[in-house]
């Protein structure tokens, strides 16, 4: 493995953890969100300030989380009164409200970003190996949740919230706790591309990269673990194999999220479920 | 005997509009009440502020002597207090049993840590398929809730409702769009829900299903309850027969 794929492999690596963040909050919850990498970006700035400052990885990573996680529950706290495409206005909006806070912070750099970080005194193949190991917990995590009542609970919330409080479900702590992981999720994903790139800049976490990670979440199917893995996997490597479509990125990825939504709206899962189900009942018949 | 349901005082404004006019009424432990009017009469609104759903202006609801009007919709259903909604509301991702199994689990999903590390479905699922069986929908258990007649998801939905042991079930037209047939199974299953002890308040437009089943009549009209007692004596009342017919109509009649 060169130096190029390993660098790539932790990159995929990390989107993984950063769409299982997502996953856990429009799949496995339903509450949409396209403010997604403000999370990822507030991980990112929180770990890259600790690590100049001196702190351990482990410190600086646990931080990150923390922060993001706690963000995200006060965005949920606000998100709690609007459903659907409010949701989704509110939360882009808390995007925005993150790029123009961190534009104008000289402390976080402003719009040159911060650069020179510490390394997390690894090689990048041990570094990989580690973002590896996390990503495998994220998946483990969010098979766990999904197996638990919590899961089912998600489910329900995700299906028909007014009938779920009626059924005595206590709503807004499910949807808080869906925000909570998930945004969590993400600052872990943003501390380790704080480590790996060792350079950011404000519009690593822009819009276009909420919109990727969404993208990599319907794409794998809404709610499915393994197939937004895969997803990401694909959608991670294409802009790297076709260099046009890292040119054209918010269009390729709108084009995809509108394709998917409107033709397969349970993303690769779904698609393969149905396939599987008709060569069942052709082998049935046959 | 003390009342396990006691609303007092209950107002309802959609802006201008009185939908609900210090409404009153007693439900006793056991009892099968009927609440019956005309459309637009109040009585989706009632049991939806009874449950929560909807805000009244003022209204004190006690339920065993327990104040809850301050309560939010899902803290209410904890107590006991459940219903069922006119339109069916099924969980369409799930199957009829996990739909009901769903109810069923609200002893675990109760607090977010506690719902996080239980797996165990089978208490749950055993309950849920002895209710599906009471209702007489057992053999779809299976099935998806998508494409389901609506008689089965309307059993489903009072199985569900249920699983979460009420004290008091409120069924706001359980069985509005079934056929006469469906119906009287439905209102006959019903009944004997009700014998097996728990407490029902049911809308239903239904009269010959009611006046059948039911053993005490509220009715409403216009936000106000016009009557209130055996369903005989209530049929008799004038004010309701001419809520139901009109009054012009009564008056041409007599």
């Amino acid at each position: 493995m060169g130096i190029y794929e390993v660098s790539l492999a932790t990159i995929v690596l990390i989107n993984i953890i950063l769409a299982l963040g997502l996953n856990m909050i429009t799949g496995f919850c339903g509450q949409i969100s396209l403010g997604h990498a403000a999370f990822y970006g507030i991980g990112a700035y929180c770990t890259a300030i600790l690590a100049k400052a001196g702190f351990p990885p482990a410190v600086t990573l646990l931080c990150g989380l923390i922060l993001a996680g706690a963000s995200g529950v006060v965005v949920g706290l606000a998100s709690l009164r609007v459903r659907e495409d409010f949701l989704a206005i509110t939360t882009m909006g808390v995007g925005f409200l993150f790029l123009g806070i961190v534009r104008q912070q000289e402390a976080l750099g402003g719009e040159l970003g911060i650069s020179s970080i510490p390394s997390a005194g690894m090689s990048k193949i041990g570094f990989m190996l580690f973002v590896l190991v996390l990503a495998a917990l994220a998946a483990a995590f969010s098979l766990f949740i999904k197996r638990s009542w919590m899961g089912f609970a998600f489910d329900a919330v995700a299906d028909d919230e007014d009938t779920a409080r009626v059924l005595g479900l206590d709503v807004a702590a499910y949807k808080l706790s869906a925000f909570a992981m998930g945004t969590a999720m993400a600052g872990l994903a943003g501390g380790l591309y704080t480590y790996f790139a060792r350079f950011i800049v404000p519009d690593d976490f822009g819009f276009i990269t909420s919109i990727t990670v969404l993208s990599m979440v319907a794409v794998g199917g809404i709610g499915s673990v393994f197939g937004v893995m895969a997803a990401t996997v694909v959608l991670t490597l294409m802009p790297e194999f076709f260099r046009f479509i890292s040119d054209y990125k918010l269009l390729v990825y709108g084009a995809l999220l509108f394709t998917v939504m409107r033709f397969a709206p349970g993303g690769l899962a779904g698609f393969l479920q149905t396939a599987l189900r008709i060569r069942k009942a052709r082998g049935e018949t046959g | 005997m003390t009342a396990i349901l006691k609303v007092s005082g209950v107002t309802v404004r959609f802006g201008g509009i009185h939908a609900l006019d210090d409404v009153s009424f007693e439900v006793t432990p056991g009892e099968f009440v009927s609440m019956i009017g005309p459309n637009g009469a109040g009585k989706t609104t009632l049991i939806r502020a009874i449950t929560g759903v909807v805000q009244p202006q003022s209204a004190e609801i006690r339920l065993s002597g327990r104040e809850i009007s301050n309560l939010p919709t899902h803290k209410r259903s904890r107590l006991g207090l459940v219903m069922t909604h006119q339109i069916v509301r099924p969980f369409h991702s799930m199957s009829v049993l996990e739909n009901v199994i769903f109810a069923a689990g609200h002893g675990r999903i109760q607090s977010v840590f506690g719902a996080m590390v239980s797996f165990d479905l089978s208490r749950e699922r055993d309950r849920a398929m002895k209710l599906l069986g009471l209702l007489g929908i057992a053999e779809m258990a299976d099935k998806s809730v998508r494409g389901q007649p609506l008689g089965v998801i309307k059993r489903m939905e009072v199985a569900r409702a249920l699983a979460l042991e009420p004290k008091l079930l409120l069924l706001d037209e359980p069985l509005a769009g079934l056929n006469h047939i469906e119906a009287a199974r439905l209102a006959d299953t019903v009944a004997d829900i009700n014998r097996r002890g728990t407490t029902i308040v049911m809308i239903e437009h239904n009269l010959g299903e009611v006046l059948r089943v039911s053993e005490r009549l509220v009715v409403l009209d216009n936000g106000r309850k016009i009557a209130d007692g055996n369903p005989n004596e209530v049929m008799r009342n004038p004010a309701v027969r001419a809520a139901y017919v009109g009054k012009d109509e009564t008056d041409a009649a007599a």
